[in-house]
């Protein structure tokens, strides 16, 4: 037998190890959105507060960010303080009610503030299935003209806030330039 | 001891068992019927149902089916897999509306393009390869022996051919220094 042949073995092991290596720093829970680049889906849904009906066509010529939230959901009671402040700085936020109660999520605008241009009442999920969202709270950032750009799971805070708010200001850029 | 080993491989197929109501308790359960007069297509339908809600996987989930997944995406999923069905949309037409969405993570059987050829036929490569391997091991194996096997043999011969038999002086020291004579032994102890 050839010598280098007895090396064989330590070279599979070395294969192994690295790609078990790299696995543990890949989050399983990452996946990418099929929306990515994709036009903002249709929908015809009624406003929360005012129960006027809104199409896409009210998401374009600016760029928005788009919320999914319910009050069911703890996370979003995590980001909400952040959305607030968010919204005070100028960021333009429309929110998606994700299969809530009206009088719940109306109580709780009330409450913790109103981040949102305006939500719709995503009741029961229509518009939250074609964007393809696995739970609250999950956020997307939709171009002037409609397509989506990024999507971002789990709460926005200020610790993660900062590569979003660069690819919002890219976005905004654009808008500028045409 | 004969009856342990019964105890443990009848108790392993009762979990097993168990484990497979499960997965299916959730498909089968009572919301998802197709009460339509036609019974032939009631039970394809039902069929392309079981098949898809197997087959596709919870978003939220790591390694879940919808069908086993209580996640609330899962349960909304089923819903609309089912209303699908009902409106009598083929396999391909919902699994593409699931793409679209969710995205090829959504597939416990994805579709073979570029992207996935490794997956789908890295298996084989690497069991020809294994089988190549082995085949050439174990024929290696088989020369070499045949070889070892066809020089002994030849030395066998020369030595027959070459040693002369023993003459008696000889085999009788050769029968002393084999089996020293008691007698010997004393002396050297005298000595």
């Amino acid at each position: 037998m050839k010598r280098w042949t007895l090396f064989i073995p330590f070279a599979i092991f070395l294969l192994l190890g690295f790609f078990l290596w790299r696995g543990l720093y890949l989050d399983p829970k990452d996946v990418p959105s099929a929306l990515v680049d994709k036009a903002f889906p249709e929908f015809e849904l009624p406003t929360l507060v005012s129960g006027e009906k809104k199409s896409l066509s009210a998401l374009k010529g600016q760029v928005h960010l788009v919320n999914v939230w319910g009050t069911w959901c703890i996370s979003c009671k995590v980001e909400h303080p952040f959305l607030v402040e968010l919204a005070k700085s100028g960021v333009s936020i429309i929110g998606v009610n994700y299969k809530d109660d009206n009088d719940a999520a109306l109580k709780w605008l009330k409450d913790l503030g109103n981040p949102y241009l305006f939500s719709v009442d995503d009741e029961n999920g229509t518009l939250s299935m074609d964007l393809g969202v696995t739970g609250a709270p999950e956020t997307f950032i939709v171009d002037a003209k409609g397509i989506v750009r990024h999507k971002h799971q789990g709460p926005i805070t200020k610790g993660n806030w900062a590569p979003l708010a660069a690819i919002r200001d890219k976005l905004l850029n654009e808008v500028g330039t045409k | 001891m004969c009856s342990i080993k019964s105890v443990l491989t009848s108790s392993a197929l009762l979990v097993l068992f168990v484990f497979s109501l499960s997965a299916q308790a959730i498909v089968d359960g009572h919301e998802y019927q197709f009460n339509s007069d036609d019974a032939l297509q009631n039970a394809s339908r039902a069929e392309l149902f079981r098949q898809l809600a197997e087959e596709l996987r919870c978003p939220k989930c790591q390694n879940q089916n919808l069908s086993d997944s209580n996640a609330m995406i899962a349960g909304d999923l089923r819903r609309e897999l089912y209303s699908q069905v009902q409106d009598g949309k083929n396999s391909e037409q919902i699994v593409d509306f699931m793409v679209n969405r969710y995205g090829e993570f959504v597939l416990y059987r994805p579709a073979l393009n570029n992207k996935t050829l490794a997956l789908w036929y890295g298996p084989f490569v690497l069991l020809a390869l294994a089988g190549i391997i082995f085949v050439s091991v174990i024929l290696a194996r088989k020369s070499k022996n045949k070889s070892t096997a066809v020089t002994a043999e030849a030395i066998d011969k020369n030595t027959e051919q070459t040693v002369d038999p023993l003459s008696a002086d000889e085999e009788t020291r050769l029968d002393e220094l084999l089996n020293p004579a008691p007698s010997n032994k004393t002396e050297k102890e005298d000595l």
